[in-house]
Parts: C-alpha cells; sequence; structure tokens
C-alpha cells in the first residue's frame, strides 16, 4: 500500500481508516493477511456502530477509509457505509475480490458516492487465479474491473506475488494494460499469519525477485504517464527493515471485524495486547490513551540495536510483528535489519527455501488455504487440511 | 509530458482527484486511490479556483488581485506545471 505523502509530527492523528468489515470471504488465499485465528471472532459489529466510527474517526482528522474484509461485499449494509462515509468527506476505497458484485451493485456504489474501487487478481490466467483463491472467479473479476472502468472510477489491480506467480509478472502486466487499470499493485507476500504458514511453498527465490523487479521497472517506465505500477519486494531480502505502518499509532488504524481497534490489521497476533473495542470506547481514547496505541508509538519503547541507532528515526524499528514471530519479543529489532542478531537466521531460513525450490517432493507440499475450519483447527490445535 | 500548458488554456481537476479543505490539517488536500497530498496555502488558493470554466491567464489574473496586485504569475505556472505532471488537472 502507497504511504500517504505526509510529514511526521507529535501530535499523531489516525489519517487512514481501515475497517475490516467482516472476516467471511469467498476466495481462500493462502497468504491471506487475516489472522490464523479469525474463527475465533464470531460478531460483527452493526451497521450503526460502523457509523459511529466513521464520524469519530472522521472528527479527529482521518481522510482515507478502506472498506475491506474479508471480503466487504458480504455486508449487505455496504451501499448505506458508503454514503454516510461519503457524506462525512471520506475518501471511500473499496478493497475487494470482486466476488459477489454486478453492474448493479458498481452502479449502487456510485451513487452512494464511492472514490475508488480496487479489485484483486490471484494471477493473469484462469487456472492458477482459481487454484489460489481457490474459487472459479478469474472470468468474473475480469467483468467487473471492466465494468469497473466503464463506471469512471480509479481502479487498483492488486496482485499478490509469490513463488507460484512471480514468473508470470509480465502476463499480469499486460492484464492490468488490457484493462486499464490506473494503478498496479505487485505486492510480494508478506509473512505474517497465513502466508507464513504457507512460506515453504511462497516464498519466491533471489532469481524470481531480479527477474520480476526488471520486469516491473520495464513497465514503468513503459506505462509511466497511463499506469503507475506500484513494485514491493518482500522485506525478507532486504538488510535495512521497513517504516512499518509509517510508524506503529501513527496513521494508520485498522478496526477488526468485531470492533477490537489495532495499529496495524496484523497486530491481532502480539501478545501484551488489549485490543480496547469500539463498543467500550471513543476512538479518541483508543487512539490517545489507550496501552495499546502507546505501546510502540515513538522511539522509547527500543532497546538494543535499536536504541542506539542513527536510522531509528528513519525505519522505527521495522515491524513489531515480524520481530514477534522471529525473534520471540516484539519489542526488538525487526530481524530484516542487519543489526538484529536474529538477522543471520532469517537469511539461511530464506537462503534454504531457496535451494529446496523445484525439488519435486519440497514443491508437493500442499497449501493450507484461508478458510474457517483450518482456522478452527488452527485455534483448536488440530491438523490443518490441506487438500 | 506529453502537451505543455499554455497560459490561455481552460483547465479543470481530473475526477478521479478529490480536491477538498480538511479543518484538522488545516489546509487543502488532494486526495486520490489510498493516498493524500497536503497543500501549502499558496497551492491551495491556486487550486481552489480551477473550475473548469476560467482560463490560466483569468486565474492568474485572480489570485493576483486577491493578493494586492503581487505578480504570482511565476508561482502559478510552476505549481500548474506540477499539478498536470501529477495528473491532477488537465485541459478542456
Amino acid at each position: 500500500m502507497e504511504t500517504v505523502g505526509l510529514e511526521l509530527n507529535n501530535n499523531t492523528r489516525p489519517l487512514w481508516l481501515l475497517a475490516e468489515l467482516t472476516y467471511r470471504c469467498p476466495l481462500q488465499c493462502p497468504y491471506c493477511s487475516n489472522p490464523v485465528e479469525m474463527a475465533k471472532y464470531k460478531n460483527e459489529l452493526t451497521t450503526e456502530d460502523w457509523i459511529r466510527v466513521m464520524q469519530q474517526a472522521r472528527k479527529m482528522g482521518a481522510t482515507q477509509l478502506g472498506f475491506s474484509g474479508g471480503e466487504p461485499l458480504v455486508r449487505k449494509d455496504l451501499e448505506d457505509l458508503i454514503k454516510e462515509a461519503r457524506h462525512l468527506g471520506f475518501y471511500t476505497n473499496l478493497i475487494t475480490s470482486g466476488v459477489g458484485m454486478d453492474e448493479a451493485r458498481i452502479v449502487a456504489f456510485k451513487e452512494a458516492g464511492l472514490d475508488h474501487i480496487q479489485i484483486s487478481f490471484q494471477a493473469s490466467n484462469e487456472e492458477l487465479n482459481n487454484y489460489i483463491g481457490k474459487s472459479k472467479s478469474f472470468q468474473h473479476k475480469y467483468e467487473m474491473a471492466k465494468l469497473v472502468k466503464r463506471y469512471e472510477y480509479p481502479m487498483v489491480l492488486n496482485i499478490v506475488l509469490h513463488r507460484k506467480n512471480v514468473d508470470q509478472i509480465r502476463d499480469i502486466l499486460d492484464m492490468t494494460v488490457d484493462l486499464n487499470a490506473d494503478y498496479v499493485e505487485l505486492a510480494s507476500t508478506q509473512y505474517y499469519g497465513w502466508s507464513r504458514i504457507n512460506i515453504d511453498q511462497l516464498l519466491p527465490t533471489k532469481e524470481q525477485l531480479k527477474n520480476a523487479e526488471l520486469v516491473a521497472r520495464e513497465y514503468q517506465q513503459k506505462m509511466k504517464d497511463k499506469m503507475k505500477v506500484i513494485y514491493v519486494i518482500p522485506d525478507y531480502f532486504e538488510d535495512r527493515p521497513k517504516k512499518c505502518m509509517n510508524g506503529w499509532g501513527n496513521i494508520f488504524l485498522t478496526i477488526a471485524p468485531d470492533g477490537s481497534a489495532l495499529p496495524c490489521h496484523a497486530a491481532g497476533q502480539l501478545p501484551g495486547l488489549e485490543f480496547p473495542n469500539v463498543i467500550d470506547h471513543d476512538l479518541e481514547w483508543i487512539w490517545d490513551e489507550s496501552p495499546d496505541f502507546n505501546k510502540f508509538r515513538g522511539t522509547s519503547w527500543m532497546k538494543e540495536p535499536c536504541k542506539s541507532c542513527d536510522e531509528k528515526h528513519k525505519d522505527l524499528g521495522g515491524c513489531r510483528c515480524q520481530a514477534y514471530m522471529l525473534t520471540g519479543d516484539a519489542a526488538n529489532a525487526d530481524p530484516v535489519c542487519g543489526k538484529s542478531e536474529f538477522h543471520k537466521k532469517l537469511h539461511d531460513d530464506v537462503e534454504h527455501i531457496g535451494k529446496l525450490a523445484g525439488d519435486e517432493k519440497f514443491e508437493a507440499k500442499p497449501l493450507v488455504f484461508r478458510n474457517m475450519k483450518n482456522s478452527k483447527n488452527f485455534t483448536d490445535k488440530k491438523t490443518p487440511e490441506t487438500v | 509530458m506529453a502537451i505543455e500548458l499554455k497560459k490561455e488554456d481552460i483547465i479543470e481537476i481530473v475526477p478521479t482527484f478529490r480536491f477538498q479543505w480538511e479543518e484538522v490539517q488545516n489546509c487543502y488536500v488532494v486526495l486520490y486511490p489510498e493516498g493524500m497530498v497536503k497543500l501549502s496555502q499558496s497551492a491551495g488558493e491556486i487550486m481552489k479556483r480551477i473550475d473548469g470554466k476560467k482560463s490560466i491567464i483569468d486565474m492568474i489574473g485572480d489570485i493576483s488581485a486577491a493578493f494586492g496586485g503581487a505578480d504570482v504569475e511565476k508561482d502559478v505556472l510552476e505549481f500548474l506545471e506540477t499539478a498536470y505532471g501529477n495528473g491532477w488537472i488537465r485541459t478542456k
């Protein structure tokens, strides 16, 4: 996701409200960013709850609103929420798989004031697209993308890249050109949640990435005035961490389907957080006062090597979730950083997968698809279904 | 940039971008898919005069009059070139 062009200041305000309306989804992508334990979240906020959240966020200065999920189209009140959001002055983004969309809804969204639609594709061909999403959705997505442009929305196409589709990057980009996308996000899988489980099958090799980057650069040049191509490499291959979410509690505010407020949509996995809920608290308190949003804000929480690092304001220590997953302590430096004592192990693991990639037996390992059944199995610590 | 802006061009804001006043930020902003640019005061003064009816030369006159006859031509043209390059505005 592109970061908004804003300078930092001490008095942080949520500028980006991500409304995860539901974890229900007709697709089962094995790299989904939703929590692996999503089956635990039973309740969804009501229309009135969401309207209250939007009003509070807008009053605090939020301008960007993403309707996301799961699949936000599952919510029958989406049109009403868009209408209210637009009325409040938000720039409204619908982040969708396209499944559950039809022409009548595209028209209704336009009338409600929707500003932009982002559609995800899993690949540029029917077979792989439908395999990854475990859904016969390719043709429908293609039709919907055409309609989105016919109704004059700005359109972002999002394709998550991994070992199984990254070699098709040229076909993917040709497809986005055919569909007249305004922006293309080629987002390499980041290894949290579901994708972490499937890392052996998804992590691309260095050679694949090198080639993909060349093709992405070529299209960035070629399409310069027509289509903006955003290419994000997986940070496991880097030596300096990303400024994750532009900083903890800095501009991003995620509300999970049950009303839990999070500084990032992956933060649900971190231990020691209280997950303040919008049903019990207003956003002003959650953002300014809650222990969660202050926990890793700024730099005062840092330990070495971050604490004395002259780049600490630049990357803010990287990603807290990655630090937790790979080191067991969310306050450690992100192991992507060469200064982290866990950096070598991360790169060794990446190299190990790179060596095994292509091996028939290794590649035959089945993917764990993102669905409620597998989520329940994880929550109950049973073996997930992989077929 | 393929085509240069001319002073007699009538310009409008491209509909896929939104320009609006933000009370909390105390400035005008340009909004687009998943992003926002805050505008300086002078950029805001220029953008708010783009209405799809006035030519660039009229806008320059308008802004100059609003600021006590100041010579604003260079600043306005410079900003409009940037806005045009970013795809925010187009000629009619």
